[in-house]
């Protein structure tokens, strides 16, 4: 919405033949539906003066002539009727066509946008993402997306309001050239008006939007934190926050409210002017014997008619900013050169995997390393703990040996061969990363799990009876076809960790990375399933790489890493890192340390 | 999204409802109906306008206009023309001024409403308890609001404004001539019978719509927040099928309801059409063999363009009205659910100030139509104890707590805080007076999107920079502070994200230490943080306990160790009572608990649990 928010009118120009750009790219992309929907909407607008033509020629050969008469001019008069109903008939079919077709031509172009954003999303590498952030990722293949593309529901109407404009002017100059001059006068003036009122309501509505945004921001965040506020008796102070983004809200609205209330009573009542001006002007041409009354009653009827689709122009000018905005972030994603090539190399062999890196060295920041020189050797099959405190590089290292994110400097390799000549497919088959932050798809326990790979349900049982999740799934209203998720069950934090680890498990990795995966479990649940683990290693199981704060967890490691700055400060066994190093032993009783010295005091 | 549906879908049968809700709704708002007289009035003046040119063209045209042969008296022509023309200034002066009317009251109204409601949801035990609710707590007091704002906007005010054009036209045409108008009427008369049918497909295509849209939404966000995943199981090519298949069925339902739009809204051109046939006929016939005027026939297919748009909108503005009435029932639903917890106000009993106890008098309880959580509680706790609460999960120990700061109320029995012989039941104790005396630390730190100064602030608002420094400092948090580079002016992100989770909990302890409270109630965390934070945060918590009453439920061994009285709930009671010493070696629960703890702490270590119990 920033950006919405400058659009006050600065360089209209531009933003208007840039946003006339993007319309002739979506035209590009639809060319047949969008020329069907162009061709409905000139019917409906050719139609929409005929049907002024059509009063026009009843007046002058049904009213009249039956009126002077005295006697009901039958066969013109049911000429007349159908004509009104054929007309009303094809103006319908306009109407139809031109809105359906042009719903269809704007949800393709959506749909199309949105596939090529997810697309584009899933080639990505994990460092883009994890410089973006969420929301504005959501919002670029959501909201974006349909701000782009939006203006195409106008944008056919009218176009088939200009043709109607020309039809109608040609037509009242066939009637009367000197009446026509009204129109002239009237139609660029309806015209103006409208472009006058959009230019005036934009940054409005932008402003009120952007302040619906705050006032949802605040309640989320209020209700978020509402244990906070109701112990420490905030209410009152709350509502009042809340209070005033609502009645800056509420004054924003009234805002477009005000403009809106000005320009709607002219724009309605410009046509009738018209109207009156046609009379006015008529009474002379008629005298003089110029015109007759059925071209005066035509002329004065096509201005009421005429007024309402006028306004779509001011519609597709009114969109075209918003338009301009939401092409302008989602090109930012499309056009974006990040690669992350695959190798095509396969990885031989079943079983435990070796690990190694050589002189790894990773930065988020130029110049504020997070890892450097690293050196590390982990067995096949055996279990290595990465102990380290906040901000040594402990994830870092799990997302570079499981290639979530490239290294910037030395290299990782998986059974000697670099991690980077792995294809794909072979390195999500060998290694698994269970991340600290657990994701769950909206969908059944099974496909959570196997990710619908070929699995069957036993082997998912004993997996799940590895992470001790068997007794809770099988609890569960539909065992393992239970939809999880937003709209379906929701789990505790461990019990989504549990499923996390079944995941990654389940496809018998010959690599297992796990990213403080177990941080949510109680600790008892934690022991029990990170013994079962170890066992697995040891009859033929994977390796596993655990990053860990519990020193339960760190004493069934064989080797244990000490994380400092970025560098291995230490390694060995549980046993020999506490014996030999202070800073070891600092970190791993920390907490101890501190329930002492209080004792002591 | 389902709750939409389920409104929308009972609707039918719920019509007579519906009037009932905005009755209500508007009662609640009353500023929406503030001097609705005048606004009406002014809004009809204002409609009034669009019949003018009809009455002008028959006028014109019965003038000579229409007649060749007969002289045209444009004296006549003129002054109507320079009357409608007055009355035409008039009538948009009027729209303007009721508009603008409409505009202010609904805002107004309609705000008033949203912070009501607002606070109403603060004083629902359920946004403590049920998690799951916030977001549609959320949506009572955002898109509903949005809701029913738009649609007095919009398709309200065009539903009064139609029907005031339309009322106004009918007039004007039962004036001119009864029986042609009753001809117009009679072709309109299908149209009407058949909104009930299109609106209420188009409801359920729109439902359809909502649904797929949120479906949409969270397959899209998988790539996005679920990115690590998908790319470290190399599951793209499964992604993006999902992905599509939700883009697909999205587009199909949004065609599917273009459709039925489409051709509800052109239907009303064809009816339109008919209209002008049928009172070209009836109307030249009516002239020959009655006394219409040429004039009338035509200013009738003028008139007749009055009724076709508020036709097209029409099914149009069911829909919505629909959906605003859905909202606004959800809004005034919310606000009819009564406080479970009630604050006697200023007028309750106050508590002693200096220390504080806690006695729990045959205390019960259970949630409405649930099973008992917590049962005959009778135990009593003495000012500037220290005690630990443990338990297994769903034991009813964090009851315990809940019902001791009153976030919930005993079904039976009664909390008292007090000392010696002065003791109040707590749910006779205003709200502001309990909060200043009791505080919560809950689990989780959770953070404000603000500065580190405003967030301290929660705990006592009129603390300077000055006082709020040195409550860091009191707490023994200088160095971690200093090492803030912004200070206090330290943004702490979203929900606090921009700070560690241990340092969330570290603002926690400050800010209830500034609250300054006799009796603290704390809800240990359990994940696990740093060691560094970890240490800062035991000894500021030290700090902090010191000199008061505190109730910790306990998640570690050593908070049970340090306490001075250890309180074992099993199973909804209170099963065991006394210190540490006492009962580890009882040969009751706690004594299994702490072996399991014991054994988890000291797993693989080669010095056990001897480093702890010192």
């Amino acid at each position: 919405m920033t950006a919405l928010d400058n659009l006050g009118g600065t360089d209209t120009t531009d933003l208007t033949r840039r946003g006339l750009r993007v319309l002739g790219v979506g035209i590009g992309r639809q060319k047949a539906l969008f020329s069907l929907s162009i061709a409905f909407s000139v019917l409906f607008g050719a139609t929409t003066v005929a049907d002024a033509w059509v009063l026009g020629w009843a007046t002058d050969h049904v009213i009249r002539p039956s009126f002077a008469d005295g006697d009901v001019a039958t066969g013109a008069l049911v000429a007349g009727a159908l004509l009104f109903v054929s007309v009303a008939l094809l103006r319908m079919i306009g109407v139809v066509g031109r809105r359906l077709v042009g719903g269809i031509v704007y949800y393709r172009l959506v749909a199309g946008d949105r596939r090529r954003v997810t697309r584009k999303y899933l080639q990505l590498p994990m460092s883009w993402h994890q410089s973006h952030p969420t929301g504005q990722l959501l919002s670029n293949a959501n909201a974006d997306v349909e701000a782009i593309w939006m203006v195409f529901m106008p944008l056919p109407m009218a176009i088939g309001v200009i043709a109607m404009l020309v039809v109608a002017v040609v037509t009242m100059l066939v009637a009367d050239p000197v009446l026509t001059l009204v129109g002239l006068v009237v139609f660029p003036l309806l015209f103006v008006l409208n472009v006058v009122y959009q230019r005036r309501q934009g940054p409005r509505m932008a402003q009120a939007q952007s302040l619906r945004g705050d006032v949802s921001a605040v309640a989320h965040e209020s209700f978020d934190g509402a244990l906070v506020v109701k112990s420490l008796g905030r209410e009152d102070e709350e509502t009042a926050r809340f209070a005033g983004v609502s009645e800056q809200l509420r004054d924003a609205n009234v805002a477009v409210g005000r403009v809106r209330a000005v320009f709607e009573p002219i724009l309605e009542a410009l046509p009738s002017i018209g109207v009156l001006l046609v009379v006015l002007l008529g009474i002379g041409r008629i005298e003089s014997g110029a015109t007759e009354p059925g071209d005066v009653v035509q002329i004065a009827y096509l201005f009421t008619i005429v007024a309402m689709p006028v306004r779509a122009i001011g519609w597709v000018l009114a969109e075209l900013p918003r338009t301009v905005v939401g092409w302008d972030r989602v090109r930012g994603v499309l056009d974006d050169p990040t690669r992350f090539p695959y190798g095509p190399a396969d990885l031989p062999g079943s079983g435990p995997v070796g690990l190694r890196t050589e002189k790894l060295g990773f930065a988020y920041e130029p110049g504020e390393p997070v890892l450097a020189d690293l050196d590390l050797e982990v067995q096949p099959g055996s279990v290595t703990a990465v102990v380290g405190s906040t901000g040594s590089g402990k994830s870092t290292l799990a997302s570079l040996v499981t290639r979530l994110v490239d290294a910037d400097e030395g290299r990782v390799l998986l059974d000697d061969r670099p991690v980077t000549e792995v294809e794909h497919g072979a390195l999500a088959a060998a290694v698994a990363l269970v991340p600290q932050a657990t994701f769950l798809f909206d969908d059944t326990v099974r496909s959570n799990i196997t990710l619908d790979a070929d699995l069957d349900d036993d082997t998912v049982w004993e997996v799940l009876r590895t992470v001790q999740a068997d007794r809770f799934v099988a609890a569960l209203p539909h065992g393992l076809d239970t939809q999880l998720g937003e709209r379906g069950t929701s789990l505790s934090g461990g019990q989504r960790q549990r499923l996390s680890l079944a995941r990654a498990l389940v496809r018998s990795p010959r690599l297992l990375v796990l990213d403080d995966a177990t941080s949510a479990l109680d600790p008892d649940v934690e022991q029990r399933i990170l013994r079962a683990l170890a066992e697995r290693s040891q009859s033929g199981g994977p390796t596993v790489l655990v990053v860990a704060y519990r020193k339960a967890t760190i004493a069934l490691a064989d080797q244990v890493v000490h994380l400092a700055h970025g560098r291995i400060a230490d390694r060995g066994t549980h046993a020999e890192l506490r014996e030999r190093s202070a800073a070891y032993r600092d970190l791993v009783d920390a907490y101890d340390q501190a329930r002492q010295e209080v004792d002591h005091e | 999204m389902s709750e939409a549906r389920t409104a929308a879908s009972t609707q039918p049968a719920r019509r007579e409802g519906s009037l009932r809700i905005i009755r209500r709704g508007l009662a609640l708002s009353p500023a929406i109906t503030q001097g609705w007289r005048r606004t009406v009035l002014l809004a009809l003046l204002g409609t009034a306008g669009s019949s003018l040119v009809p009455i002008v063209v028959q006028r014109s045209v019965d003038s000579g206009l229409g007649d060749t042969q007969g002289g045209v008296e444009s004296g006549r022509i003129v002054l109507v023309v320079t009357l409608a023309a007055v009355l035409l200034l008039i009538s948009g002066v009027a729209s303007w001024a009721a508009k603008v009317r409409i505009f202010t009251g609904t805002e107004r109204g309609l705000t008033q409403l949203r912070v009501r409601a607002f606070r109403h949801v603060h004083d629902l035990s359920m946004l403590t308890q049920n998690t799951q609710r916030r977001g549609s707590l959320v949506s009572r007091v955002t898109s509903d609001i949005d809701q029913i704002s738009l649609f007095l906007q919009s398709t309200g005010m065009i539903l009064v404004l139609s029907i005031g054009q339309m009322l106004v036209a009918v007039v004007v045409m039962a004036v001119l001539s009864w029986e042609l108008t009753l001809v117009v009427l009679a072709v309109f008369v299908p149209l009407v019978l058949s909104l009930k049918f299109f609106a209420e497909r188009m409801s359920v295509a729109y439902d359809r719509v909502r649904q797929t849209v949120a479906d949409l939404l969270t397959t899209i966000a998988e790539p996005v927040v679920g990115a690590s995943v998908v790319r470290s199981y190399a599951i793209e090519a499964r992604t993006q099928q999902r992905i599509d298949d939700a883009i697909q069925t999205n587009y199909r339902s949004n065609v599917k309801a273009q459709t039925i739009v489409s051709i509800t809204f052109a239907s009303a051109i064809l009816i339109g059409g008919l209209a002008n046939a049928a009172a070209l006929g009836v109307g030249v016939w009516l002239g020959v063999v009655g006394g219409l005027s040429m004039g009338t026939v035509i200013a009738f297919i003028f008139l007749i363009t009055l009724f076709v748009g508020p036709a097209q909108m029409a099914t149009q503005v069911i829909t919505e009205a629909q959906n605003a009435v859905a909202s606004w029932r959800r809004v005034i639903e919310l606000l009819e659910t009564p406080a479970d917890v009630v604050d006697p106000g200023p007028a309750g009993t106050s508590l002693p100030t200096g220390d504080l106890g806690a006695r729990f008098a045959h205390v019960r309880f259970a949630y409405p139509d649930g099973p008992t959580v917590l049962d005959d509680v009778d135990v009593t706790i003495a000012p500037r104890q220290r005690i630990a609460i443990v338990g297994e999960t769903g034991s009813g120990k964090t009851t315990f707590a809940k019902l001791l700061t009153r976030l919930m109320d005993p079904a039976q029995g009664t909390v008292s805080l007090g000392r010696d012989d002065e003791w109040a039941d707590i749910a006779q104790v205003s709200f502001a007076d309990l909060r200043r005396h009791v505080v919560m630390v809950p689990q989780e730190g959770f953070l404000f999107d603000s500065t580190l100064a405003e967030n301290l602030r929660y705990g006592r608002r009129s603390a300077t920079d000055d006082e709020l420094v040195a409550a860091i400092g009191d707490l023994g948090l200088s160095d971690w502070f200093e090492a803030l580079p912004r200070g206090l002016q330290t943004r702490v992100g979203q929900r606090g994200e921009s700070l560690s989770a241990g340092e969330r909990q570290l603002v926690a302890l400050v800010r209830s230490a500034l609250a300054d409270p006799a009796f603290l109630v704390l809800d240990e965390a359990t994940s696990a943080v740093d060691p560094q934070t970890e240490l800062r945060a035991t000894r500021a918590l030290e700090v902090l306990l010191d000199g008061r009453t505190s109730v910790t439920i306990a998640h570690r061994l050593s908070t049970a160790e340090n306490a001075d009285r250890v309180l074992v709930f099993d199973a909804g009671r209170l099963v065991e009572d006394g210190s540490h010493a006492d009962l580890v070696g009882a040969g009751g629960v706690y004594q299994r608990l702490h072996a399991s703890w014991v054994a988890q702490a000291s797993l693989g270590l080669d010095a056990p649990a001897g480093t702890l119990t010192s």
